[in-house]
C-alpha cells in the first residue's frame, strides 16, 4: 500500500509526459493562448489566422510553460470550431504538443470538443458545483472516461467561495463526490480556491490572501492527493499600472502559495520580482496586506506604491495641479480625461495666443486628439471615454467657428470627407454615430446622411460631395443584402471610392465574400470602432495602392478558404422536416385559455416600472465593451469604463424617469390558435373566424437521430384534434422621443449623450417587452399565475412559454411583421410604423408572438432549402424571387 | 466459470500467434473469399480475412486448434479488422455485426473444448480491436494538418457496435491492440466504458500499442510514459506492446512500460524485422530466447506473437514461459 500511494500524483501527457511530485515544487500553465485574457490571441483566431496563433503556443512552450492552457470563449467566435481546429493543428507541431493540454471553456460543449481531439491526457479548467450535483457528476464522468484531469472551482449553487469556511466546504464536499461517488482518481483533482484582489479598501476583502493560503494548507492536508491551483495575478489588481507592487505581490503570494501546498498555476513570468530582491521595506507591507497583519496595511502599501510611482493618485485635491501646467499640457489633459470645465478658457486663451483662431483646432486641439487617438489605437483608452473626449473636443470647436467664420478665409481644412449613412430599410444607428464621431474627432468630415438612406441619395451626395471615403451600417439582416445592392449600384456608377462597412449582423466574412466582389474599389470591414480610425487613414494615405492591394489580397484570401471550408451539411426536404416535427404530446399537455381573448392597448405606462427589468449586458456591448453584467463592471480590462459608463446611463435614465423624456405603449391580443398544414397557425376571433395565418419555417438540417426539426406552429395544437389552442403577439416601443432627444444632445454637442439615450431606449424596450410578457403570463393570460422568478431569472428566460420575434432565429421572416401589424392594427393604436425592410420605427421597439405551451423553447431555423423556399412562397402568395429576397440569409447554398 | 484474473496471478498466460500468416498457407482465392453467400458481391473480396468466419469457418476454427494444441491459453478472435470504418474498404458495413459474433462464437466454441479435455489450464478468448485504418489525431493531407479524416465520435460508434457484437458472441476478454494513434485507443475505451455501463458488466481490458521503430515512440509520436499515461484511465487487465518490432528492438520499451505501470503487461511482438522481401524469417528457436530475456527480467504476465509468429513459435514461447514466474505487480486498492 504505502509503496503505491507514492505513486499517486497527478499525471498528465502530451508526447511526453508530464509528473507532478512533491519535487516538482510548481508547473506553471501557459495562457496567452486563452482568447479572454490576449486581445493578440483573439484577434489571430477571429481573422483565423492559425499558423501566427501557433506561434503563440511556441512561444509559451519555449518559455518554459509546462502545460498550455486553451480558452476560446468568447460571443463571436464558433468555440467549438476554433478549440476542434487549435487543437488538430497543435497536435501537427511536436514540439508544441509535446506538453499537456488544459482545455478551458465554461461552455461544456467546447471542453468536450477538446477532449475528443487530444490523444494525450489533458486538464480541463473547469468544472464546479455552480449547476449543481447532478451536473457536475455528469460532466466528472465523461471526463473520467475520456481521461483527463480537472480543475474544480471552489463555487457552488450559492455562488463564489470568498472566505475560508466557504472554500473549504465547497472544496470538500466536491472531493467526496468525485472520490466516493464518481469514482474520480483524487490525483487527478485540481482544486483552484478562488484567488481575489487584496488592498482593496473594502473590508471585506482583507482576509482574500490569507484565506486562500489557509483553505490551500487545509486542501493538502485533509483531502488526500489533491492539487491546489490558481490565477497569481488576480492578487494585485489594485495596483495595476504599478509593476514594482505588482511584481512584489505576485513573488511574495507565489512563494507563500507554494509553501502553503498550491501545487499548479498560471504566472506571468515577465510580471514576477525575485523574492529575495524585493526591497525589504516593500516585502514587509505587501506581507502585512497578504497576511492581514494590521489594521493600515493597505494605506500603507498605498504609499509606498505612490512612492515607487512617482506619481500621485487622480484625486480631489489633485485635479487642480493640472490647471498649473502649460497651456497645451492643460488642454491635452482635458481632451484624455474627458473634462470640459475650463475647455472654454483654455481655448479663448490658446486663441489670443495664436494669429488666427484655425491655428488653435490645427494646433493645440488637434495635438491632445492625437494623444487620445494614440492611446485609443494601443487598447489604453476605451470608447466610453473617446466619446467623452469628442464632446470635450466639440465644445472646443464651437466656440472657436464664430471666430474663423469671422476671419472669412477660414476654411477647416478635413483630413478628409467621409460619407456614413445606415442603409435603406434600416434605422439603426448607434454604431454609425460612434465612427462617424470618433472620426470626427480625428479631423475628418463627416457627411452623415442618417438612416434609411437609399441608395440613390448615397451617389447623388457621393458624387455631389466629393467624398474620400463611403461608409454603410445596418443592423438588421436585410441590410446585408442591402449593402451588396448597394455595392453594385456604385460599380455600375463607376464610382471609385472605398466603402467601409459596420454594423451588428455585418461581419469580415460576409464583406469578403457577399461585397468585396462586386466592387472595384476597396471594400473593407471594420469590427469596431477603434479599427476605424486607422482603416480610414491608411486609405486616405498619399501613397495607397499597397494597402489597398493588400486588403484585396487578405479578402480574396479569406473568401477563398471560407468558401472551401464550407463546412457540409445534409438537409432533409420540407417533407421529412415535417414527419421529424417537434412533438408535443397533446392528450397530457396543458393549455390554458386566456382569460380574456382580444386586443389591448396600453398608452400611458408608467416607465418607471421598467428599471429593474433592463438587461445591461447588451448595453455595454453597444459600446464595444464585452462582458457579462455585473460582472462586467470589476473586469480588469475594461471594469473602470464600464463602471464609469454605468455611471453615466444611471444620470441620464434618472433624467429619462424624472423628467418623462420618452414615452413607452404597447399592444399585445390574445387570440384562439390552431396549427394548419404543417407549418401555420390559423387564428381564429371569438366567434372562429379565420382572421389571418402566421406561417412559419421548419428547420431542415439534418439532426441527430432523435432531435426533432422544429417549427413554432409544433407548439400549438394542430387544427385536426378539433380542440382550441392559443396564441399572442405584441409591439411595445419606448422610442418615442429619442430622436428629438439625440437631435436636442447634438446640437449641444454631446454626442456621448446622444448615442447614450439611443442605447437606453433599446434597453428600456427590451425590458418593457420583458415585464408586458410577465404581465401576459401572470395575468392577462394567466397560464403561469403563480410563477415567481427574480429578475435575473426573467432575463435567463426562465419562464414557461417563449416571445420569438420576427427577425430573429426561431423565425427570421421578416414579412410576418406585417401580419402582426394587421392583426393587431398596431400603426394606428400605438403609431409604430413598419419600413420598406420591415425596420420598426421608433427604432426602440420590440414586436413578436407569445406561445404558453410548457414545452416551447428557443431555437435557431438555420439554413432552409429550395424545397421550402418554394413551398413558403405559395402559402405567401408571393414570388419565389421575393420569398428568396426575404429569407437569402437562411437559405443554403 | 473460470477467471482470467486468478489464472494470471498463477503464472505467464500464453497468446497466440499471427492469424494472417497461417490463413495465407490456405491459399485462398476470390471464390473461397466468397463463398456462396457473397458469390454475386459487387466489390472484389479477396484478402479481407474477417469474412472467411463466415465463408470459410472451418479454417478459423484450425487455426485456433493448433494456437491452443501449442500452448496457448488465449487466442483471439478474426476481427481485427471488424469496425464499419475498416469494412468500408469493402462495402461490408452492414456485416460487421455478424462478423464478430461469429468470429467470437467460433474461438469460443474451440477455447471450449480444450477446457472440458484439460480443466487445469483453462482457456480464454480475447476480441480482437484493431486500429482501423484512419487516425484520429493525425491529419492524411499534409497541407491541411487541422484536417481529420475520422473524428472521436465516429470512432466511438464503431467501436461500440464491434464490442457489442464480440460481448454477445462470448468473449472472455477484450483486447484493444496495435494502437498507433492513441486518440483512437481512447475512443475504443470509451465505447467500451459505454457498453459495461449498460450492460453492467465487467469484462477484463487488454490494451496493446505500437512502437513504430527506433524512435520509440507511437506513430502518432508518443513517448511509452505518455502512451501509457493517456490510457491509464480505464482499469484495464493489461497493457503492452505488439507489432512493428521484433522481440529484441521491443525490449527496453517493454522495460520501461514494465517500471512504470501497476497494471499486468503484455507483449506480442513480430517473428523479428521483416526481411528484404516483407518476411519474417526469425525461427522459433531464436525469438524463444529473446522471450527468455523478458522472463529473466520479469517483464509481462502475458506473451505471446504478431506478425510471422505460427503455432511453432507459440509453441517455443509457451515452453520457456511455464519455466518463470509472473511479473509481480503492487496492487491498488
Amino acid at each position: 500500500m504505502a509503496d503505491s500511494d507514492c505513486k499517486k500524483y497527478l499525471t498528465l501527457s502530451g508526447l511526453e509526459p508530464l509528473v507532478v511530485t512533491p519535487e516538482s515544487n510548481f508547473i506553471n500553465v501557459g495562457e496567452r493562448t486563452n482568447v479572454t485574457g490576449s486581445r493578440k490571441f483573439l484577434r489571430l483566431i477571429k481573422e483565423e489566422k492559425y499558423n501566427e496563433a501557433l506561434e503563440v503556443a511556441r512561444h509559451q512552450v519555449e518559455g518554459g510553460a509546462q502545460i498550455l492552457d486553451v480558452n476560446m470563449d468568447e460571443g463571436m467566435l464558433d468555440g467549438v470550431y476554433a478549440m476542434t481546429t487549435f487543437l488538430n493543428l497543435i497536435a501537427s507541431e511536436p514540439d508544441i504538443s509535446r506538453i499537456p493540454i488544459m482545455i478551458d471553456s465554461s461552455k461544456w460543449e467546447i471542453i468536450e470538443a477538446g477532449l475528443q481531439v487530444v490523444q494525450g491526457k489533458c486538464v480541463v479548467n473547469s468544472i464546479s458545483l455552480k449547476e449543481g450535483e447532478d451536473e457536475f457528476k455528469r460532466q466528472a464522468k465523461l471526463i473520467k472516461r475520456y481521461g483527463a484531469a480537472v480543475i474544480v472551482m471552489a463555487f457552488d449553487e450559492t455562488g463564489q467561495a470568498d472566505n475560508y469556511n466557504r472554500r473549504i466546504e465547497i472544496c470538500k464536499r466536491s472531493y467526496d463526490i468525485l472520490v466516493n461517488e464518481v469514482n474520480f482518481p483524487p490525483q487527478d483533482i485540481i482544486f483552484d480556491p478562488n484567488i481575489f484582489p487584496v488592498a482593496t479598501g473594502m473590508e471585506e476583502h482583507r482576509r482574500n490572501a490569507l484565506d486562500f493560503f489557509e483553505a490551500t494548507k487545509w486542501i493538502r492536508e485533509n483531502l488526500p492527493y489533491a492539487n491546489v491551483s490558481g490565477g497569481v495575478s488576480n492578487v494585485s489588481f489594485s495596483f495595476r499600472g504599478n509593476n514594482v507592487v505588482r511584481e512584489a505581490m505576485h513573488s511574495s503570494f507565489l512563494f507563500n502559495a507554494i509553501k502553503n501546498g498550491m501545487n499548479l498555476g498560471i504566472v506571468n513570468p515577465t510580471m514576477l520580482e525575485v523574492y529575495d530582491e524585493i526591497d525589504k521595506d516593500l516585502l514587509e507591507r505587501v506581507e502585512d496586506v497578504l497576511f492581514d497583519r494590521r489594521n493600515d496595511a493597505t494605506e500603507r502599501l498605498l504609499d509606498f506604491a505612490e512612492s515607487v510611482k512617482g506619481q500621485k493618485k487622480e484625486q480631489e485635491n489633485t485635479v487642480q495641479e493640472w490647471r498649473n501646467d502649460s497651456l497645451q499640457d492643460r488642454i491635452t489633459h482635458a481632451l484624455v480625461k474627458g473634462i470640459d470645465t475650463f475647455i472654454i478658457e483654455d481655448v479663448e486663451e490658446a486663441r489670443l495666443q495664436s494669429n488666427k483662431p484655425i491655428e488653435v483646432i490645427e494646433g493645440h486641439l488637434m495635438i491632445g486628439m492625437n494623444v487620445v487617438g494614440d492611446l485609443f489605437g494601443s487598447g489604453k483608452m476605451f470608447l466610453p471615454q473617446v466619446v467623452k473626449s469628442a464632446r470635450v473636443m466639440k465644445k472646443a470647436v464651437a466656440y472657436l467657428q464664430p471666430f474663423i467664420e469671422a476671419e472669412k478665409d477660414g476654411k477647416q481644412e478635413f483630413a478628409g470627407r467621409i460619407l456614413m449613412a445606415t442603409v435603406k430599410g434600416d434605422v439603426h444607428d448607434i454604431g454609425k454615430n460612434i465612427v462617424s464621431v470618433v472620426l470626427g474627432c480625428n479631423n475628418y468630415e463627416i457627411i452623415d446622411l442618417g438612416v434609411m438612406v437609399p441608395p440613390e441619395k448615397i451617389i447623388e451626395t457621393a458624387k455631389k460631395e466629393n467624398v474620400d471615403i463611403i461608409g454603410l451600417s445596418g443592423l438588421i439582416t436585410p441590410s446585408l443584402d442591402e449593402m451588396v445592392y448597394v455595392s453594385k449600384a456604385l460599380e455600375k456608377e463607376q464610382l471609385d471610392i472605398p466603402l467601409i462597412i459596420g454594423g451588428a449582423t455585418t461581419s469580415r466574412a460576409h464583406s469578403a465574400v457577399k461585397i468585396a466582389p462586386n466592387y472595384s474599389n476597396t471594400v473593407v470591414h471594420i469590427n469596431d470602432a477603434s479599427r476605424a480610425v486607422t482603416v480610414v487613414g491608411n486609405l486616405l494615405q498619399k501613397d495607397n495602392k499597397i494597402y489597398k492591394n493588400q486588403i484585396r489580397e487578405e479578402y480574396d484570401l479569406f473568401r477563398e478558404q471560407f468558401l472551401k471550408r464550407g463546412k457540409k451539411k445534409s438537409y432533409l426536404s420540407i417533407e421529412e422536416a415535417r414527419n421529424n416535427k417537434f412533438k408535443v404530446n397533446w392528450e397530457t399537455t396543458e393549455i390554458v385559455k386566456p382569460k380574456s381573448l382580444g386586443i389591448q392597448v396600453i398608452k400611458d405606462f408608467d416607465i418607471t416600472k421598467l428599471k429593474d427589468f433592463i438587461d445591461w449586458s447588451p448595453f455595454f456591448r453597444s459600446w464595444d465593451l464585452h462582458g457579462k453584467f455585473p460582472d462586467i463592471l470589476e473586469d480588469k480590462i475594461v471594469g473602470k469604463q464600464a463602471t464609469e459608463l454605468f455611471a453615466d446611463a444611471q444620470v441620464l435614465l434618472k433624467r429619462i424617469f424624472d423628467e418623462k423624456l420618452l414615452k413607452a405603449k404597447a399592444i399585445f391580443g390574445l387570440f384562439e390558435a390552431n396549427s394548419v398544414n404543417g407549418d401555420d397557425i390559423e387564428i381564429k376571433d371569438a366567434s372562429g373566424n379565420v382572421l389571418d395565418t402566421f406561417l412559419t419555417l421548419r428547420q431542415q438540417s439534418k439532426k441527430s437521430e432523435g432531435k426533432p426539426n422544429i417549427a413554432l406552429a409544433d407548439f400549438i395544437v394542430p387544427k385536426a384534434s378539433n380542440e382550441a389552442d392559443y396564441i399572442g403577439c405584441f409591439c411595445v416601443s419606448t422610442g418615442f422621443g429619442t430622436d428629438e432627444l439625440a437631435t436636442k444632445f447634438e446640437a449641444e454637442h454631446d454626442d456621448y449623450n446622444s448615442i447614450m439615450i439611443k442605447a437606453l431606449a433599446d434597453r428600456l424596450a427590451e425590458a418593457f417587452a420583458e415585464y408586458l410578457h410577465k404581465e401576459v403570463r401572470t395575468n392577462h393570460w394567466n397560464y403561469a399565475e403563480n410563477e415567481n422568478l427574480s429578475n435575473e431569472e426573467l432575463i435567463k428566460e426562465n419562464y414557461k412559454g417563449i416571445r420569438p420575434a420576427p427577425g430573429y432565429p426561431a423565425c427570421p421572416d421578416h414579412l410576418e411583421k406585417n401580419t402582426i401589424w394587421k392583426l393587431l392594427n398596431v400603426e394606428e393604436n400605438i403609431g409604430v410604423k413598419l419600413t420598406d425592410s420591415l425596420a420598426m420605427w421608433p427604432a426602440a421597439s420590440v414586436s413578436g408572438y407569445y406561445f404558453a405551451n410548457p414545452e416551447a423553447k428557443y431555437f435557431g431555423l438555420g439554413k432552409i432549402t429550395h424545397d421550402q423556399v418554394e413551398d413558403y412562397s405559395k402559402r405567401r402568395g408571393i414570388t419565389i424571387e421575393e420569398a428568396k429576397k426575404w429569407l437569402n440569409p437562411n437559405i443554403a447554398n | 466459470m473460470y477467471n482470467i484474473q486468478t489464472e494470471i496471478q498463477k503464472r505467464i498466460l500464453v497468446l497466440d500467434g499471427a492469424m494472417g500468416t497461417m490463413l495465407q498457407q490456405y491459399n485462398f482465392s476470390e471464390k473461397d473469399f466468397r463463398g456462396e453467400r457473397f458469390k454475386d458481391y459487387p466489390t472484389p473480396l479477396k484478402g479481407n480475412n474477417d469474412l472467411l468466419s463466415l465463408t470459410q469457418p472451418k479454417a478459423i476454427t484450425e487455426v485456433h486448434a493448433k494456437y491452443f494444441e501449442a500452448g496457448a491459453d488465449i487466442v483471439e478472435t478474426n476481427t481485427f479488422s471488424g469496425t464499419t470504418i475498416a469494412m468500408a474498404d469493402y462495402d461490408m458495413e452492414d456485416l460487421v455485426y455478424e462478423l464478430n459474433y461469429e468470429s467470437a462464437k467460433i474461438a469460443k466454441e474451440v477455447a471450449d473444448k480444450f477446457t472440458n479435455d484439460n480443466p487445469e489450464k483453462p482457456r480464454f478468448v480475447a476480441g480482437s480491436i484493431g486500429p482501423t485504418n484512419k487516425t484520429a489525431s493525425l491529419s492524411p493531407d499534409v497541407n491541411r494538418p487541422e484536417y481529420r479524416a475520422i473524428t472521436f465520435n465516429e470512432l466511438r460508434i464503431a467501436y461500440k457496435q464491434q464490442v457489442e457484437a464480440l460481448i454477445d458472441g462470448g468473449v472472455d476478454l477484450l483486447l484493444v491492440e496495435t494502437i498507433f494513434d492513441t486518440l483512437n485507443a481512447k475512443a475504443a475505451l470509451f465505447a467500451i466504458e459505454e457498453v459495461k455501463e449498460e450492460r453492467n458488466i465487467n469484462i477484463p481490458i487488454m490494451v496493446s500499442g505500437t512502437i513504430t521503430d527506433a524512435s520509440g515512440r507511437t506513430l502518432s509520436g508518443q513517448t511509452v510514459e505518455a502512451f501509457l499515461t493517456s490510457i491509464s484511465h480505464v482499469p484495464l487487465l493489461s497493457v503492452g506492446f505488439n507489432c512493428a518490432l521484433g522481440a529484441e528492438q521491443l525490449k527496453p520499451y517493454l522495460q520501461r512500460l514494465s517500471n512504470e505501470t501497476e497494471f499486468y503487461t503484455s507483449a506480442h511482438p513480430n517473428a523479428g524485422l521483416p526481411n528484404a522481401f516483407g518476411e519474417y524469417d526469425e525461427s522459433p528457436k531464436q525469438m524463444q530466447g529473446y522471450i527468455e530475456d523478458y522472463l529473466k527480467d520479469g517483464l509481462v504476465n502475458i506473451i505471446g506473437g504478431c506478425c510471422g509468429t505460427s503455432p511453432d513459435h507459440i509453441k517455443a514461447i509457451a515452453e520457456v514461459a511455464n519455466n518463470y514466474k509472473p511479473r509481480l505487480i503492487e496492487e491498488l486498492v
